[in-house]
């Protein structure tokens, strides 16, 4: 076994005893949790068990009550917001797929891509031979090419989980959060997407909340189970799924 | 740069609406001074002052679309910045009265004469220069949104909670105004303006120039927005209006992306205020006054937000409604007011402007359906989906 020590030399992300509650109710109950560079990571867990707060966490958007989060093993992102955060190289996607709805799929790339962020920036930016180079990568990589014009309105669900990962890669980020991608797939478009995080994952980390054990099973790789605040059981899906405590908290309902 | 961010805003509705615009910036004023007052042909100077003022409103509804319409910040206190461009102006045209006042002051304006004050506030040094309080015109709208927009946004106001707090702040300066201490002439404003730049406020060459640069300085305020709106910036606007955490999440910094919006919209109010008190000769603490910015948002809404030209047609039609009804049914006017605002919000959400792009949007959308059933290829099939997405 690693010493912790040890472990946080060489980690993208390094989470330690972290806890927060809303109104007493303790939902991360002195969690920890290390995902190393390159690493695409699982995470399951029964409903409530506080998977989407640990990415709030991580993001910014929640701050611990207490407990350590460091990003490449000096970066202190409890001290950090939102837009710090993403702008070092976290990647979140919702739960609730959340792109821009009154733009197209193009200009949702194009807000996404990872370009100066500030005002004057933005105001005086013109699209480059090496955007539009990168934007259409990406809507290959998505496999949204042909619905570039598209109002992001008016794509299904599964377009709109997709379009939102496109997003995400856009950003360029080092660390990739992605809250319950293939819900309200359909079992195609769920095996699609397998393929697609793990293609993601060679450049990257990936850290993947779902519900869907047979997508967790096509990713195969090292599964954390979370219950009521922290980690019950870590390991290959079958190690994980095998765990009592597991199958009574979480599988077995 | 400077110029692929103007050629940008140049859009064919935007450049009709311009057009428009110059054209009548020259042909009003030149109706007025040039043909007699019996010929078919002639505007009488005060329908010319009544248009002056609606395209002062129509500036005013313009700056409120920007950050109503385009970034979600519903302002309810735009009067404010209006008024304080007003004000600004109002104390050059204090200044230049010079001696010709009551009192024959050559230094006090008579409210101050009158209060038995026997030197110029601080805060109206400079204001007798029209370039200094050109300045002003812009600075003191600008300040007074950056300083509320620094705290309102950083701390994360939004929604109902930051129109409240706008709303509170356009009646704080109310009262504050209406003071005689304040230094601003108290209840009775600022008024008995003689000259501008030393022509007669009054005389009909300037009250023609007045109205020449309303329309003018509308229709560059509107290259302005459109310009803003149309860039990359403008799209992450629209970001922050749909979805506000998607933005944050991106890595942009939502709080300085609506303050940057909501000083240039409080300026474009200020510019609108400025051009509106020459031409009605007076400004007065009323124009603080809570109703008067909930006004705008009725003309904003009418004309559709989110388009720029909508806010533009809805104040001058409102305001045009307004004249006419406070002429034959004074009675009338707040429920008709409200009555439309009820009328607009069910059965016109998106407004005048609004519902008209959106019909034309989908009649383009049926129609490119149509052609691609026709050369039916099967990356680019129609579906309804396509027919709903100009919607
Ligand atoms: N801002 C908040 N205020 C109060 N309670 C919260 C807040 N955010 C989360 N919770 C509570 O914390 C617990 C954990 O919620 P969380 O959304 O993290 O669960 P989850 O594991 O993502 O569940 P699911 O699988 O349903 O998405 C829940 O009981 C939730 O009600
Ligand atoms: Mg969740």
């Amino acid at each position: 076994m690693n010493t912790i020590s040890e472990t946080r030399t060489k980690s993208l992300l390094y989470l330690e005893d972290v806890s927060v509650s809303f109104d007493g109710f303790k939902a991360i109950n002195s969690l920890s949790l290390v995902v190393e560079p390159g690493e695409l990571r699982a995470i399951i867990g029964p409903n409530g068990a506080g998977k989407t707060t640990m990415m709030d966490i991580i993001t910014g958007k929640t701050r611990p009550d207490t407990g350590k989060v460091i990003f490449e093993d000096t970066i202190d992102l409890t001290k950090k917001d939102e837009a710090d955060i993403a702008q070092l190289g976290i990647g979140r996607k919702f739960q609730k797929p959340t792109v821009f709805e009154s733009h197209t799929v193009w200009d949702n790339l194009e807000l996404a891509l990872n370009r100066s962020r500030g005002v004057f920036a933005t105001l005086f930016y013109t699209l480059t031979a090496e955007d539009k180079a990168r934007i259409e990568e990406i809507l290959v990589t998505i496999r949204m090419t042909h619905r570039k014009d598209e109002y992001a309105a008016n794509l299904s669900h599964g377009q709109k989980q997709w379009l939102e990962i496109g997003m995400l890669l856009a950003q360029e980020p080092k660390l990739l959060l992605v809250d319950e991608p293939v819900a309200g797939m359909t079992d195609a478009e769920t095996a699609e997407t397998a393929v697609l995080l793990r293609e993601i994952a060679k450049t990257r980390s990936v850290v993947v909340v779902e519900h869907d054990m047979g997508f967790i099973r096509d990713l195969g790789v090292k599964v954390t189970c979370l219950a009521e605040g922290s980690v019950l059981a870590e390991g290959s899906i079958d190690f994980v799924s095998s765990d009592p405590k597991v199958i009574e908290n979480y599988l077995g309902r | 740069m400077i110029t692929g961010f103007i050629l940008r805003a140049l859009e064919g509705k935007i450049v009709i609406a311009v057009g428009i615009l110059l054209a009548v910036a020259i042909i009003v004023p030149a109706l007025n001074l040039l043909t007699p007052p019996d010929s078919a042909f002639h505007i009488p100077t005060y329908v010319m002052a009544l248009m002056g003022k609606y395209l002062c409103y129509a500036l005013l509804a313009l700056a409120l679309d920007l950050v109503w319409g385009y970034c979600g910040i519903l302002s309810l206190g735009h009067g404010a910045f209006f008024a304080l461009g007003g004000y600004a102006m109002g104390m050059y045209l204090m200044r230049q009265i010079g001696s010709r006042g009551v009192y024959g002051n050559p230094d006090l304006p008579d409210f101050m004469v009158f209060l038995n004050w026997k030197e110029l506030p601080w805060f109206w040094y400079g204001l007798d220069m029209f370039p200094f309080a050109m300045a002003m015109v812009l600075i003191v709208p600008g300040l007074l949104a950056f300083v509320f927009g620094w705290f309102a946004f950083r701390s994360r106001v939004n929604g109902v909670y930051l129109s409240i707090i706008t709303q509170a702040m356009t009646y704080a300066l109310m009262l504050a105004f209406f003071r005689n201490d304040m230094g601003f002439g108290g209840n009775n404003g600022l008024t008995d303006f003689k000259d501008i730049l030393g022509f007669q406020v009054q005389a009909g060459g300037t009250r023609a120039v007045l109205f020449a640069m309303s329309a003018f300085m509308l229709a560059l305020c509107l290259i302005v927005a459109s310009a803003i709106t149309r860039s990359k910036f403008g799209k992450v606007l629209v970001g922050v209006r749909d979805a506000e955490s998607r933005v944050r999440f991106l890595g942009f910094r939502v709080e300085n992306i609506k303050l940057f919006t909501f000083v240039v919209s409080a300026m474009f109010a200020g510019i609108a205020g400025a051009l509106f008190v020459p031409q009605v000769g007076i400004i007065n603490p009323g124009e603080f006054a809570p109703a008067n910015s909930i006004e705008v948002v009725v003309w904003t809404a009418v004309g559709g937000r989110g388009t720029l030209i909508g806010p533009i047609i809805g104040a001058i039609l409102v305001n045009a409604g307004k004249s006419f009804f406070t002429g034959a049914f004074p009675e009338f006017w707040l429920f008709a007011l409200g009555g439309l605002f009820i009328a607009v919000t069910l059965f016109l959400p998106k407004g005048i402007v609004g519902t008209i792009q959106h019909g034309w949007n989908a009649r383009k959308a049926l129609k490119a359906a149509a052609d691609a059933e026709k050369g039916r290829d099967a990356g680019a099939a129609p579906t309804v989906q396509q027919v709903q997405a100009a919607e």
